[in-house]
């Protein structure tokens, strides 16, 4: 015998026709956000989901900001960083009783006309990175499974013990106290939304060697995985890079931190160990699985990060208003931040001697970093700083 | 993830955090808190190897889903009348969620132990996802539901509406000020903690009654990353905890953030519940039961209430006063009103309510018809055009409210409105913990302590005054509210969307321009602002001025 039926309590479907075309009226077919101007001729899916996030009071904001700090300002100041796009020179539009709300015609200054030409957001973002660290786990199982590590000579073990370890504090600290710091600070939601990835990209890459280093402890008998704090602490080949790394995180400026390590340092000093050393040097090693960990942040950077910041700086040198002061600005960070990548890159010489199997010459790669630069600052529109040929 | 574990994984990673040797990272933000630095664990324990692969099958559910929806066709059964609403709810989220993100360095510096910011890393991006998933959402319902406008305009409408004003403090209050106040206290701790579960948890549940469950796939994708969020949020709690010289400003910040959050999400996701919905089965959950349950049983009193033996000062007459709020005095009742006595200053259609309605707010809010019946029953007849204005300029017993310049929701609790005059103007607040919060809390010392890294209040923060002596029909064209027949407005006080039984600019020209209460109160002498105050006081409920015998 079945206990009888009771009716459950449960909204009951209705039929209400409220799909798009079912009725003509007006707006019934503006089926786009009408509030900003796309980059290229159509909106895109990017730029939908990014753009206008982040308010200003010089357009749409009309009651202005509502928290401030302790000195009284609240929001994203413009001057959190000293380049200019064209408009900022404008005031805020002034509010008073009767003064209506509207502000300035959209975008109401240059800032507002970045796009991250990577187009992140959550959907891609994941997925890329989903993507990285599943193939970075299949390679590093598929070296375990054909005990691929027994082919590294004792030098090399060595090597990546300190040195690729000690790359992975340079990631993390880079990755939380510069950009994570960053995004905090530039002036719309596109900059920031650009630099929250590439702090995770480098936050990535930083536990990538980290676990990377765990494996290759519980694989190579000899392989010590704590080697990589002494070496960043006190090996004096990694205390310039430490140094200048550190004064990175030091900077107040948001766009002169987010230059200084993605146009000068990453150049001269990050793609001149990962990819003229590492890369170079781990095959004739024996290893073929650390360029395949190495790549992945190496590809991060020189095809993601790079992009959207040459993007970023591209405007602001060709701006048409600030575009000779942002170039003098910028000069001026040249100068100060070369010298110092330079020094730390020279520091890192001995390390091209400790392996086997010798990879290109010292010089040779700190060259091949250096005519990189240039071209970067080339397609910035600056000029090399008379302290590259230092 | 590999055969390493996550704990040996994440045991590793600590290994990442070094402290500066030649140059100290750059320290752009304060407070008034103190910590010691000691040993942390990372609350998260997450690493990203295993964080990004989960998150991307989260994705793929959502989008998966979304995709279900659009060739399920789920718009033919969504209730115009809840999704009229998500055009306000979806216009403020993205900011607040993105706020969240830009929150996290503020505690690098604050809370010296690095063992957290890794927690803190991984909450910055999930706030990354959550302001574009929830964007990409809002731009799905454009695409697909009946009527876009008010979806087509959103980002640029939030930013001018005084609706969104109101509820954009639920994102400026956690990038400002104090660190730990607005990064912990105010985000993490009331916040997320407490005021999630009504945003993400209850909200859901009564989109999927009205047709529509991409809301709930979307919010509970969301609110999984919140329940760590909640984690980082206690771990830095219990830090300062264990400094008594740190308990003042925690009394101090409980209150103005549990009082803010009530304010602010009440006032929202209460009118969304109970005014956005069909669903009118006298069994399921009013607003006030799941406050109850929710935020009484589930916060108050399972989560805030264990803290007080660590010597947290609990807000419990605050608490005890939002219940009353909610339960006694309507409060969830008279936003609601307001927002539809003002429909034409917004971007979304406000439908009226039905006998069905009135019975089922009768039912569960004993006493509802009384106070409330009447008004939306002259709501419902003044809905189209007829040759008279817009409710806002009829007389139907209702006194247009002043402006709380705390909350900067209305004083629609007629007896609890306070004034006070701050930096020469005379300002109103809504009760007196809004004006605690903006004459004593908010300021450079606290009951006698210095507190100069305590943020301030700013702003504009009454919208009636920036539009004082204006004619409507330039206030809704000024602020952008009109369709592109450059004539039809987009709120409207109904669902038709027939042309003809939809209100334009030509209606509203002929109403009488828009007076900000608080410029008339400030134009009065002391003896008439406080004759003034006496009789608003005794106005209400349901915005009745006060009897002319009072």
């Amino acid at each position: 015998m079945t206990a009888p039926t009771v009716e459950r309590s449960s909204p009951k479907p209705e039929f209400t026709d409220a799909e798009a075309g079912a009725k003509e009226f007006p707006d019934s077919t503006l089926r786009h956000y009408n509030y900003y101007t796309p980059q290229k001729r159509k909106q895109s899916h990017y730029e939908d989901v990014t753009v206008e996030v982040q308010p200003d009071p010089r357009h749409y904001l009309a009651q202005g900001w509502l928290y401030g700090f302790s000195d009284g300002r609240g929001g994203y100041p413009l001057d959190w960083t000293v380049l200019k796009a064209w408009g900022v020179d404008r005031g805020d539009p002034e509010r008073y009783p009767g003064s209506g709300g509207k502000g300035y015609e959209w975008p109401a200054h240059g800032w507002h006309e970045f796009r991250d030409p990577n187009e992140e957001w959550e959907l891609t973002f994941y997925r890329n990175n989903s993507n990285v660290v599943r193939q970075i786990n299949q390679n590093v199982d598929t070296a375990r499974e054909t005990k691929a590590f027994e082919q590294w000579n004792p030098n090399w073990v060595t090597f990546v013990e300190r040195n690729v370890g000690a790359w992975m504090h340079v990631e993390h600290g880079l990755g939380l106290y510069l950009f994570a710091n960053a995004q905090r600070r530039a002036p719309t939601n596109m900059h920031n939304n650009a630099i929250s990835v590439n702090s995770m990209h480098r936050i990535r890459f930083a536990q990538d060697l980290a676990l990377y280093n765990l494996t290759l402890s519980e694989e190579i008998e000899s392989f010590d995985g704590t080697a990589h704090v002494e070496t960043w602490n006190e090996d004096p080949a990694w205390q310039g890079v430490r140094g200048v790394a550190e004064e990175l995180t030091a900077i107040d400026d948001w766009a002169e931190a987010i230059f200084a390590a993605n146009i000068v340092f990453e150049p001269l000093i990050g793609e001149l160990f990962r990819s003229q050393l590492v890369q170079q040097a781990s095959p004739g090693n024996g290893d073929f699985v650390t360029p395949t960990v190495v790549g992945a942040g190496e590809w991060d950077y020189a095809s993601r990060d790079l992009r959207y910041t040459k993007a970023m700086f591209e405007l602001l040198t060709n701006d048409k208003e600030f575009a000779d002061y942002n170039k003098g600005i910028i000069d001026g960070w040249l100068s100060n931040w070369v010298p110092k990548a330079l020094t730390a890159a020279r520091q890192l010489q001995p390390l091209w001697s400790q392996p086997d199997a010798k990879p290109p010459r010292f010089e040779d790669g700190l060259d091949r970093a250096k005519s990189r630069f240039s071209g970067i600052l080339s397609d910035l529109s600056l000029d090399n700083p008379k302290e590259l040929t230092q | 993830m590999t055969r390493q574990s996550v704990a040996k994984a994440h045991e590793k990673i600590q290994e990442l955090a070094w402290e500066p040797l030649y140059h100290e990272p750059v320290s752009q933000y304060g407070t008034d808190y103190t910590f010691s630095k000691a040993k942390k664990k990372d609350p998260l324990n997450q690493v990203l190897r295993s964080d990004f692969p989960m998150q991307e099958e989260k994705d793929h559910r959502v989008y998966g889903a979304a995709d279900g929806a659009i060739r399920g066709n789920m718009f033919r059964q969504v209730q115009e009348r809840w999704l009229e609403w998500q055009k306000l709810f979806l216009s403020i989220i993205p900011l607040p969620e993105i706020s969240a993100a830009r929150a996290m360095p503020l505690l690098f510096n604050t809370v010296p132990n690095p063992e957290l910011h890794n927690g803190q890393a991984i909450q910055m991006i999930d706030e990354v996802r959550h302001s574009t998933i929830q964007q990409n959402l809002k731009r799905l319902y454009m695409n697909n539901y009946i009527d876009p406008a008010g979806f087509n305009s959103s980002l640029r409408n939030f930013q001018n509406d005084y609706c969104g004003t109101i509820g954009r403090q639920f994102a400026e209050g956690f990038i400002t000020g104090d660190a730990i106040t607005a990064a912990s206290i105010y985000l993490t701790i009331v916040a997320e903690t407490a005021f999630t579960n009504t945003l993400f948890v209850a909200m859901p549940a009564e989109a999927a009654a009205n047709g529509d469950y991409l809301l709930p796939t979307v919010f509970h994708s969301v609110q999984s990353d919140e329940s760590r969020h909640i984690s980082n949020g206690y771990a830095t709690l219990l830090m300062a905890l264990a400094d008594e010289g740190n308990h003042q400003l925690l009394e101090r910040d409980l209150r103005y953030a549990w009082w803010n959050n009530h304010r602010v999400v009440d006032a929202a996701i209460g009118t969304f519940i109970e005014y956005g919905t069909k669903d009118r089965r006298k069994d399921r959950e009013s607003y006030a039961e799941m406050w109850r349950r929710w935020i009484y049983d589930d916060y108050y009193r399972s989560y805030l209430v264990p803290l007080e033996k660590y010597g947290l000062v609990i807000p419990h007459d605050l608490i005890e006063e939002s219940w009353n709020q909610i339960w006694n005095k309507g409060y969830v009742h008279e936003v609601a009103q307001f927002f539809c006595t003002g429909w034409l200053a917004n971007y979304w259609r406000m439908d009226p309510m039905t006998d069905k309605d009135f019975e089922w707010f009768e039912y569960k809010y004993p006493g509802w018809y009384d106070k409330y019946g009447k008004w939306w029953e002259n709501y419902a007849r003044l809905s189209t055009p007829n040759g008279h204005h817009p409710i806002v300029a009829e007389d139907v017993d209702y006194q247009y409210p002043h402006r709380c310049w705390t909350c900067m929701v209305p004083c629609l609790v007629r007896e609890d409105m306070v004034m006070a005059e701050v930096d020469g103007q005379m300002r109103t607040y809504c009760h007196e913990a809004c004006r605690w919060t903006d004459v004593e809390a908010f300021r450079p010392t606290y009951q006698g302590r210095e507190t100069p890294n305590m943020g301030q209040l700013i702003g504009k923060r009454e919208w009636e005054t920036l539009y004082h002596g204006w004619n409507w029909a330039d206030v809704v064209s000024d602020m952008g509210y009109v369709r592109d027949d450059g004539h039809t407005l987009v709120a409207q006080p109904h669902l038709n969307l027939d042309p003809k039984k939809m209100w334009n600019l030509d209606h509203l020209r002929r109403m009488p321009p828009l007076q900000s209460p608080n410029v008339l109160l400030n134009e009065m002498t002391p003896a008439e602002q406080q004759a003034f105050h006496a009789n608003y006081i005794k106005g209400g409920p349901a915005g009745r001025p006060a009897p002319a015998d009072a």
